[in-house]
């Protein structure tokens, strides 16, 4: 109802900031962006299940609104994917910390980050080099670097 | 033992893992969103960059209006006077150029006419060393540019070879930093290294005349190598709204309205395009589904001078025009435009509209030809457009500029049109890249990317986009301050209960409709209102720290709020008014100014609370205002900032 409509709305100005040629369709790649930019967090294994749900029988490389609006709402009304709480990301930080330092080192970050789970693109981990690692100690302090993230995004 | 450690290992393995996979889905979230808060001010400076071309346009309305409903005022309120095209001109202005002397005190370059490549060296080094090119060299140049200039084609034809490719340049707007830089990647113009450079030379950046100076003075060392096409900022109206005009007066106090005066016509001489390899059709704007080629090849261009003052109808008699000055609707602006409607002095209608759309018009995705909304002026036309008019003229691709794009070039319509854009970081730091695309019949055309850097591109990408973002939401809250009364009249009207607050989308149907803007309301509230628990937008809440000051305490706020908004327009209404350019207008002429504006633009603003302003800002009591200290007064204070003057935001000249 009014709910579901508010939605619609939403999805469709995210969707439309990214649709250059303003004929409904945005580039596949920035489907990802979008979704996010709404509140969700997929990761990237289920990103790319919904982004074959919603692509053309023969991929085209664009992605078309009407296709992705329905997918969308469904995502919002059922609150999939939800981002993560910040207490929760504290304590994956302290996980990786074996030693309890209250830092990681910036090596130890690139080995975690690079090779594990769904390891990141050079590109991905520099950019989160930048912003976290402190030059001088050459390492993360995560709990500053959490909260400077929470600030910047309120 | 062994079991135990290795059960554990696999355990903490596997939390680690798990930690590893929050840490990466909570980054890419947070990229993503730095992404999408990116492109919001992008779209944010875009959709304002249009809606003022669109005020430009209706600006240029309210000058037909005027030259109309000049007859009916008793022609000793206005100064008028009258400049008409002659071979005597010509003579006048090149003994007024060899009438300037350049004082031995001088210490910036000094150009040898003919010119030769060393002059284009000796340009760049003084430019880059921020020196300011003598007002004689500039109306030399102009002069001798506007000669060459007369002898060429509507399009020029550039034939490539894999020894002699092309490089095609596109919007540079007076950043003289990304000229450099291309120079720098691509080499200078030579005979074996053409360039065509594809308009917007001027205007928004702050060389606009050394760019236009490097670009002249390369076109006359290499005439047949350097290609100038005019772009819709080639144009003395849009000058005097988007800073260039300005930038002249400010360099050049003595010479400026000369320059001003010839550029104004040497703008006209610009070819309208360029044509390479018989295939490939460079234009500054685009097309639309009438757009007639062997028309525009033979149109007489110098006679479009300013893209947006359209002619009037034939029909309507130009018998006026025989007696000079005090009769009829002659304005002395710059370049002294005259009444249209006598077919001899302006292109016939059907011809300037065939004009407009080449340096207006935006390709977009949907199919057919639509009026150009977010501009104003020519249209948006889709691939079936572009397929249709290439097929007719046997062409296979469009090269045009026009539009910012992030990466500086972006190919749409199937690969049939190209958008080529070259000022980086044009609306703000790190917006976006420039590029050039160098084309060889026979191979594929070849993109380069660059962006100018500053000690800014060294800071992280969040603190990059923060920046970008806060200047976006600065100029959209000035937007909103500038139409406050008209917006919380829409809030309260959509607000039964007075409560103060209102659900998200009637709020943002509000800001869409008032505004005229077309942007991500509901992402973007968070930025520009308070939002309560539930979600209601606390409307009044987005004009709480910010106020634009009062020049004077007696003006009310509605009249406060409408000049601040029409600024612009004053401005260049004022400027067209002021014959002598003194930077003074009378009393009278700013009263039936004033009377015409508010009548055209429907405001309904008493006339007295002006005449008090206009009264209040006369300080020495002489019967004259000098309108840059009135427009000045008008300012937006954001109250936890240092107060910013129009000049400082980058899209308030």
């Amino acid at each position: 109802e009014i709910a579901v409509a508010e939605f619609h709305k939403k999805i469709k100005e995210a969707f439309e900031v990214f649709d250059h040629e303003s004929n409904n369709t945005v580039d596949v790649r920035e489907i990802g962006t979008i979704i996010r930019s709404l509140g969700c967090c997929p990761s990237e294994g289920e990103l790319h299940d919904l982004i074959a749900e919603i692509e053309e029988e023969e991929p085209t490389g664009y992605i078309r609104f009407e296709k992705f609006l329905p997918v969308m709402t469904e995502i919002l009304l059922e609150r999939r994917y939800r981002p993560i709480p910040e207490d929760v990301l504290l304590r994956a930080f302290e996980v990786l910390d074996t030693a309890k330092h209250g830092f990681l080192t910036k090596d130890e970050l690139i080995k975690y980050m690079t090779e594990e789970g769904e390891p990141f693109s050079q590109e991905e981990m520099e950019e989160m080099l930048s912003a976290a690692i402190d030059p001088e100690s050459n390492s993360i302090n995560y709990k500053d670097y959490i909260s400077m993230m929470v600030i910047d995004e309120n | 033992m062994g079991c135990n450690t290795s059960s554990t290992r696999i355990k903490n393995s596997q939390t680690s893992l798990r930690a590893v996979l929050i840490i990466q889905n909570w980054y890419r979230g947070y990229k993503a969103r730095l992404k999408a808060r990116q492109q919001y001010a992008l779209t944010i400076f875009q959709s304002i960059e249009y809606a003022d071309e669109q005020d430009q346009i209706q600006l240029c309305n309210f000058f037909s209006f005027m030259l109309e409903n000049y007859t009916h005022i008793r022609k000793e309120e206005i100064e008028l006077s009258q400049l008409t095209e002659s071979k005597q001109d010509m003579r006048d202005k090149q003994d007024y150029i060899h009438l300037i002397d350049v004082p031995d005190s001088y210490q910036g370059p000094r150009l040898q006419f003919p010119l030769t490549c060393a002059d284009i060296d000796l340009l760049l080094e003084a430019f880059k060393g921020k020196q300011i090119l003598h007002a004689r060299y500039v109306l030399e140049v102009l002069f001798e540019t506007q000669k060459l200039l007369k002898q060429m084609p509507n399009f020029t034809q550039i034939q490539t070879s894999p020894s002699k490719e092309v490089t095609v340049c596109g919007d540079l707007h007076g950043k003289l930093d990304d000229l450099f830089l291309i120079f720098y990647k691509n080499g200078l113009p030579s005979g074996s290294n053409p360039y065509v450079f594809n308009g917007d030379f001027v205007d928004r950046g702050r060389n606009s005349i050394e760019v236009l100076m490097i670009l002249c003075v390369s076109f006359l060392v290499y005439p047949n190598d350097l290609h100038l096409n005019r772009g819709n900022h080639e144009d003395y109206m849009m000058n005097l709204r988007y800073g260039f005009t300005k930038e002249i007066l400010h360099k050049y106090k003595v010479h400026g309205k000369k320059i001003l005066q010839t550029l104004e016509e040497l703008y006209t001489w610009l070819p309208i395009g360029t044509i390479i390899d018989n295939e490939i059709l460079v234009v500054h704007g685009g097309i639309s589904e009438t757009t007639d080629l062997n028309l525009l090849h033979r149109v007489e261009r110098n006679k479009m001078k300013s893209v947006l003052m359209p002619p009037k109808e034939i029909n309507k008699d130009c018998n006026n025009d025989s007696k000079p000055s005090k009769v009829g609707v002659t304005i002395s602006a710059h370049g002294r435009i005259k009444a249209s409607g006598c077919p001899s002095e302006h292109l016939p209608k059907h011809e300037w509209e065939q004009v407009v759309d080449i340096l207006w018009s935006d390709p977009r995705g949907k199919k057919g030809c639509f009026p150009n909304t977010g501009r104003g002026g020519g249209c948006y036309f889709g691939p079936d457009i572009t397929s249709k008019i290439l097929n007719k003229f046997q062409l296979k691709m469009i090269i045009r500029s026009h539009e910012c794009k992030p990466e500086g070039y972006e190919i749409c319509h199937g690969g049939k049109v190209v958008t080529i854009f070259s000022a980086s970081n044009y609306y703000e730091e790190d917006s976006n890249r420039g590029a050039y695309v160098k084309l060889c019949s026979g191979a594929n055309p070849r993109f380069f990317q660059y962006q100018v850097t500053d000690a800014t591109c060294f800071q992280p990408l969040h603190q990059r986009v923060s920046t970008m973002e806060n200047s976006a939401i600065k100029i959209l809250r000035e937007r909103m301050i500038s139409r406050k009364t008209d917006l919380i009249h829409a809030f309260q009207h959509q607000d039964r209960r007075k409560s103060g607050k209102l659900p998200v989308s009637q709020w943002a149907f509000c800001m869409e409709s008032i505004l005229g803007l077309h942007l991500p309301w509901r992402s973007l509230s968070s930025n520009l209102a308070t939002i309560d628990e539930n979600g209601n937008i606390e409307y009044m809440s987005s004009f709480r720290n910010i106020h634009i000051e009062k020049p004077i305490k007696e003006a009310n706020s509605a009249l406060v709020e409408i000049l601040y908004r029409y600024r612009s327009d004053l401005e260049i209404i004022f400027n067209a008014i002021d014959t002598d350019h003194s930077g003074l207008i009378s009393m009278e002429e700013f009263r039936t100014m004033w009377k015409l504006f508010s009548s055209h633009y429907n405001l309904h603003i008493d006339d007295s609370q002006v005449n008090k302003i206009a009264n209040i800002m006369d300080l020495n009591r002489d019967g004259s205002i000098d309108f840059t200290e009135f427009l000045k007064a008008f300012y937006v204070v954001h109250k936890y900032e240092a107060m910013i003057k129009p000049e400082a935001t980058n899209l308030g000249t």
